[in-house]
C-alpha cells in the first residue's frame, strides 16, 4: 500500500469565521436530549414528593388503614414487603452465590454446560414479570402447592397463594442480579490472592471460603440489595401469589397471605372506594416505596463505589 | 454484620412455628367488588361482636370469587350475578356439591351520567344500543353533539355479565367500552368526563348522576332508590349472593346468620345498598 | 478472616478433605444449574398449561388457534366466549411502537452527549439522573401515568380518551429509557480512544467524529441496547395495565385505548378456573409473550458477541 499524504475524508468545516454550526446543533441535540430526560425525571419525583410528602406521618407509617384506607396507615403494607423481601433473599442469596462461586471457580469455561448455565442467565433475565406471574401460578401453587397438600392430606393449606410462593417466584426473578454480580465481584479479587492461598495447601473451597468471598462480599452485598430493590418493586408475579388488599392481621405463617406496597398502589389507584379520598393515602404509599427503593439503590451503589475505590488502592 | 444476618434467620425461623395470631380459623370472603365495602363494613362490624374471630375480605369480581370457590381458595364468594349453570357443574366436579346460594341483598344496577350531561333518561333498547356500539353520539338521544365514551367493568365483574346479561341480552359489548378493574374507578372516570356514561352498583353513585331508566320506549323513567328497588319497578334491580360450597355450619354460619340478622341488614343500608 | 489450615497431615485427612470438596462442588454445580431448571420449569410449565389449546378437543371447541384469528373480538366472558388476539396484538404493537419510538432517540442521543461531548463532571452528574429513573417501580410509573400524565397529554392532544396508546406508550418508553442508555453508553465508552483520537487528527470535529466514528463502532451495542429495551417494553405489564385503558379496540390511532397481552393475563387471571379454556387461552399467551421476548433477548445476545469480537479484534 502506497502511503499517500494524509488525506482528510472528512468534508472540510464550514468556512464561516469560527463558528461550525452543524456541530454545535448536533451538540445542542444530543445535550437536549439528555436535558429533556433529567427534566421528566425531576417532575415526576418533584410530583410525588410534593404530594404525598404531607401525608408521610408516623402514625401514617405505624398504623393500620381504617375506613376503608382513606384514614390511617400502611404499616401491614410495609411488613409485609419487607417479610417477603427477607424470605426472598434467604431463598435467593445461596443459590446466586453458590451459581456464581461455580460459574467462577469450578466451571470449564469451554464447557457446553457452562455455556447452557449462562445462556439460562442471561435469559432468565429477560423473562417477562407477568410469565414469572404465570410460573408462580402453575408450579409453586398448583404444582407443588397442591402436591404437598395431597402427600399430606390436607384440604386447602399450600395449594394457594402464599407469602411463601411469592417469595420464591421474586427470588427466580432476581436470581439473575445475585448471579451476576456476585461474579462480577469475585473477578475483581486479584488472582494473586488465590494463588498465594492455593500456594499454601488450602483446597479450592477453602480459598473460596476463606479467601475468595469475603473479599468479594461487597459486591455480593451490592447484588443482594439490588435484589431487595427490585423484589420491594415488581408487582405483576405476586399480582396471584401472594398479596392481599386488606388483610385484618399481619402474616405470621409462610402459608399466609400478606398486604404489599407496590401492589396497595396498585389496587387503590385503580379500584379504591373513593378516589379522591384515599388519594393523601396514595401519594403517601407511592412516596414510601419510593423512598425505600431509592435508600436500598443508594446503598448498593455507595457499596459498589467503595469497592470500586478499594480496587484502585489493592495491587 | 453475621448477627445482622443471624438476626433476621431467627426472625424467619419463627414464622413458621409462631402460634395462630388467630382463634378459631379465619373466614375468607372473596369476589365481587361491587359488594367489597359491603362485606368489609360486616366483617368490621361482626370483628367487633365475636372478637378472636377473623373475617377476611378481598374483591377482584364476582368471577374471582367463584373461581375462587371453585378453586378451593375461599370459604365465601361474593357475587352481584347468579352462578351459571357451568359454573356449578365445575363446582360439583371437583367437590360433588352443587353449592349454596343466599341471597344477602338487593342492589340497583346504576346507569351513571356525568353531573353535566342534558340527558337524564334512557330506556333500556337505547342503552343496549350504546353499549353495543350502534348509538355513538349523545344527540341521538337528545343530548349535545359529542362522542359517547362507553366505561364498563372488567370481565371478571358479576356487574359486567349482569349488565351483558339483562340489558345487552347475552349480546357483545362494543370493543370500545374502556374496561376498569372497579366501580369506583368507573365513577370517577364518568364523574371527570362529561360524555361519559358508565355502570355501577348504586351505593358508588358520588360525584355522578343516577340515569333514570324506562322499561320501554313509553314507560316513565325510574330511579333507583330503596322504594323502587324493593317494589322492583326500577327495571335493573338484582340480588347480591354469597355462595358458599355446602351449607354453611360452625363459625360460618355464625356470620351468615348474623348477615342476614336486622343488625347485618342495617349495615347494607349504611353502605347504601338495599335490605332483603 | 480465619486461619487456613494446610491439609498436610495424614492420608485419611486428605481422603475425607477430597470427599468433602467434591460435595461441595457438586452441591455449588446444582446451584449453578438451578438457573438452567428454573428456565426450563418456566417454559415447561408455562407451556404445558397453554397444551390444550392446541391438543384438547373440548379445549378447542371454545378456543382454538383458529379461533384466535377468527373473530375480531376479545370477549372471554359471557355465553359465547370470543377469543379474538388482533385487538390484543395490535394493542400491545401500537403501545410498544410509541414507546420505542420516544426512547430510542433520546436515550441513545443522550448516551451520545454523555459519551463524547460532556465534560466528565456532567456526566457524573447525568448517572444518578439515569439511576433514578431506573430505580422507579414501574408500578410507580403506571401511578404516575394515570394520575397525571393522562391528564396533561388529553389536555394538549384533545383526546376524547383519557387512557390510551399514547400515555401508556410514553410511560412506558420513560421506563425503557434507562436500560437503552446504559448498554449503548457503555458500548461507547467501550469504543477504543484510539479511533476517536485518529478521527480527531484527521480534522474532524467532535460531532463528525461521533456521528462518522464512534457511533458506527458501537452500532452492534446500541443496537443490542435498543433490543432489550424492545424486549422490556413487550414484556411489561403493570404499566399498561394501569395507564392503557385495556379497551380491546382495533383501530389505527394512538388516541384510542388499548388492551395489551401482558394486561389482559393480569386483569383476567383472578378469575379464571384453573383449567378452564379461559385458564388455557391465558398461559397461552403467557407463552406467546415468552417466546417473542426470548428471540429478541437472544438476537440481542448475539450483538453483543459480535460486538466484543469486532472490537477485540480491530
Amino acid at each position: 500500500m502506497t502511503t499517500s499524504t494524509l488525506e482528510s475524508p472528512f468534508k472540510p468545516l464550514p468556512k464561516r469565521r469560527g463558528f461550525d454550526l452543524q456541530g454545535a446543533s448536533f451538540t445542542t441535540l444530543a445535550g437536549a436530549a439528555a436535558l429533556i430526560i433529567a427534566l421528566m425525571v425531576a417532575v415526576i419525583m418533584g410530583n410525588i414528593v410534593l404530594n404525598g410528602w404531607s401525608s408521610v406521618t408516623w402514625e401514617f407509617l405505624s398504623g393500620a388503614p381504617r375506613d376503608g384506607m382513606t384514614r390511617g396507615g400502611i404499616f401491614p403494607a410495609i411488613y409485609g414487603t419487607v417479610l417477603l423481601v427477607l424470605l426472598m433473599v434467604a431463598a435467593l442469596v445461596p443459590f446466586g452465590v453458590g451459581a456464581a462461586v461455580y460459574l467462577h471457580e469450578y466451571a470449564d469455561q469451554t464447557a457446553w454446560s457452562t455455556r447452557a448455565v449462562r445462556f439460562a442467565v442471561n435469559n432468565l433475565a429477560g423473562v417477562p414479570s407477568i410469565v414469572f406471574g404465570l410460573f408462580g401460578l402453575g408450579f409453586f401453587i398448583q404444582f407443588l402447592g397442591a402436591g404437598i397438600d395431597r402427600a399430606l392430606g390436607l384440604d386447602v393449606v399450600y395449594g394457594k397463594p402464599a407469602l411463601m410462593w411469592a417469595a420464591l417466584t421474586l427470588a427466580m426473578l432476581n436470581l439473575p442480579v445475585v448471579i451476576v454480580t456476585t461474579e462480577e465481584a469475585l473477578k475483581t479479587v486479584p488472582r494473586e490472592m488465590r494463588e498465594a492461598s492455593l500456594a499454601l495447601g488450602a483446597t479450592r473451597w477453602q480459598t473460596v471460603r476463606h479467601v475468595l468471598v469475603p473479599q468479594a462480599l461487597p459486591g455480593i452485598l451490592t447484588g443482594a440489595i439490588l435484589a431487595i430493590s427490585r423484589g420491594a418493586g415488581e408487582v405483576a408475579p405476586i399480582l396471584f401469589t401472594g398479596a392481599a388488599y386488606f388483610l385484618p392481621f399481619l402474616p405470621s405463617s409462610p402459608t399466609d397471605q400478606f398486604m404489599e406496597l407496590g401492589y396497595h398502589i396498585f389496587v387503590l389507584a385503580t379500584q379504591s372506594p373513593d378516589i379522591d379520598a384515599t388519594r393523601p393515602l396514595l401519594y403517601g404509599t407511592v412516596l414510601v416505596l419510593l423512598a425505600l427503593t431509592f435508600l436500598l439503590n443508594l446503598t448498593a451503589i455507595t457499596l459498589r463505589a467503595r469497592l470500586r475505590a478499594s480496587l484502585a488502592g489493592r495491587s | 454484620m453475621k448477627r445482622l444476618l443471624l438476626s433476621s434467620l431467627v426472625a424467619i425461623a419463627t414464622l413458621g412455628t409462631a402460634p395462630a395470631s388467630h382463634a378459631g380459623r379465619p373466614i375468607a370472603v372473596k369476589g365481587s367488588d361491587t359488594m367489597v365495602i359491603l362485606g368489609q363494613r360486616w366483617a368490621e362490624q361482626y370483628m367487633n361482636q365475636v372478637p378472636g374471630q377473623i373475617v377476611m375480605v378481598t374483591g377482584g369480581g364476582s368471577g374471582t370469587g367463584i373461581a375462587a370457590l371453585i378453586n378451593g381458595t375461599t370459604d365465601i364468594c361474593q357475587s352481584s350475578r347468579p352462578m351459571k349453570s357451568d359454573e356449578k357443574l365445575k363446582l360439583r366436579d371437583r367437590y360433588q356439591t352443587l353449592g349454596q346460594e343466599i341471597a344477602v341483598a338487593k342492589d340497583g344496577l346504576s346507569v351513571y351520567l356525568a353531573e353535566s350531561n342534558p340527558v337524564q333518561q334512557l330506556s333500556l333498547d337505547q342503552l343496549r344500543a350504546i353499549y353495543q356500539g350502534q348509538v355513538t353520539n349523545w344527540k341521538q338521544v337528545g343530548g349535545k353533539d359529542a362522542t359517547i365514551v362507553l366505561y364498563g367493568r372488567e370481565n371478571s365483574s358479576g356487574t359486567y355479565v349482569f349488565f351483558k346479561d339483562n340489558v345487552l341480552g347475552g349480546r357483545d359489548f362494543s370493543p370500545r367500552v374502556q374496561t376498569l378493574p372497579g366501580t369506583a374507578a368507573v365513577v370517577n372516570a364518568v364523574a371527570k368526563d362529561p360524555n361519559g356514561i358508565g355502570y355501577g352498583g348504586a351505593a358508588y353513585a358520588k360525584g355522578v348522576r343516577d340515569c333514570g331508566i324506562k322499561k320501554d320506549a313509553k314507560s316513565p323513567a325510574i330511579l333507583p332508590t330503596a322504594a323502587t328497588v324493593k317494589d322492583g319497578s326500577y327495571p335493573l334491580w338484582r340480588h347480591l349472593y354469597f355462595y358458599l360450597r355446602k351449607k354453611p355450619e360452625g363459625d360460618t354460619k355464625k356470620f351468615v346468620d348474623w348477615v342476614l340478622s336486622p343488625a347485618g341488614q342495617q349495615i347494607v343500608i349504611q353502605v347504601g345498598y338495599f335490605p332483603l | 478472616m480465619s486461619t487456613i489450615r494446610p491439609g498436610i497431615d495424614s492420608v485419611a485427612r486428605r481422603r475425607i478433605q477430597r470427599v468433602r470438596e467434591g460435595v461441595i462442588e457438586w452441591a455449588l454445580r446444582t446451584c449453578a444449574f438451578a438457573a438452567v431448571a428454573g428456565l426450563l420449569l418456566i417454559i415447561l410449565f408455562v407451556f404445558r398449561e397453554a397444551l390444550p389449546i392446541l391438543r384438547d378437543p373440548a379445549t378447542q371447541k371454545e378456543a382454538s388457534l383458529a379461533g384466535f384469528f377468527a373473530t375480531p373480538l376479545w370477549q372471554p366472558v359471557g355465553d359465547v366466549p370470543k377469543y379474538g388476539l388482533v385487538p390484543l396484538l395490535l394493542g400491545t404493537l401500537k403501545v410498544v411502537v410509541v414507546a420505542m419510538l420516544f426512547a430510542t432517540p433520546l436515550a441513545v442521543l443522550a448516551a451520545v452527549f454523555s459519551s463524547e461531548f460532556a465534560s466528565p463532571r456532567l456526566r457524573e452528574a447525568l448517572k444518578p439522573v439515569i439511576e433514578i429513573l431506573a430505580g422507579i417501580p414501574s408500578v410507580v410509573m403506571g401511578f404516575f401515568a394515570l394520575m397525571v400524565l393522562a391528564s396533561w397529554l388529553q389536555a394538549v392532544t384533545g383526546s376524547s380518551m383519557r387512557l390510551n396508546a399514547l400515555n401508556a406508550g410514553i410511560a412506558l418508553g420513560l421506563g425503557v429509557i434507562p436500560t437503552v442508555f446504559t448498554v449503548a453508553e457503555d458500548a461507547l465508552r467501550a469504543v477504543p480512544k484510539s479511533y476517536r483520537e485518529a478521527s480527531l487528527a484527521l480534522g474532524a470535529s467532535p460531532w463528525q467524529t461521533a456521528w462518522t466514528v464512534s457511533l458506527p463502532a458501537a452500532s452492534a451495542g446500541v443496537g443490542a441496547g435498543v433490543l432489550l429495551g424492545l424486549a422490556r417494553a413487550v414484556g411489561e405489564t403493570m404499566i399498561v395495565l394501569m395507564a392503557s385503558g385495556n379497551a380491546a379496540i382495533t383501530s389505527a390511532t394512538v388516541f384510542d385505548s388499548v388492551r395489551t397481552l401482558s394486561a389482559s393475563i393480569a386483569a383476567e387471571l383472578a378469575e379464571v378456573v384453573v383449567g378452564s379454556p379461559h385458564y388455557s387461552v391465558l398461559f397461552f399467551l403467557g407463552a406467546l409473550l415468552f417466546l417473542v421476548t426470548f428471540v429478541i433477548n437472544v438476537v440481542a445476545g448475539v450483538f453483543v458477541e459480535r460486538l466484543r469480537r469486532r472490537l477485540a479484534g480491530a
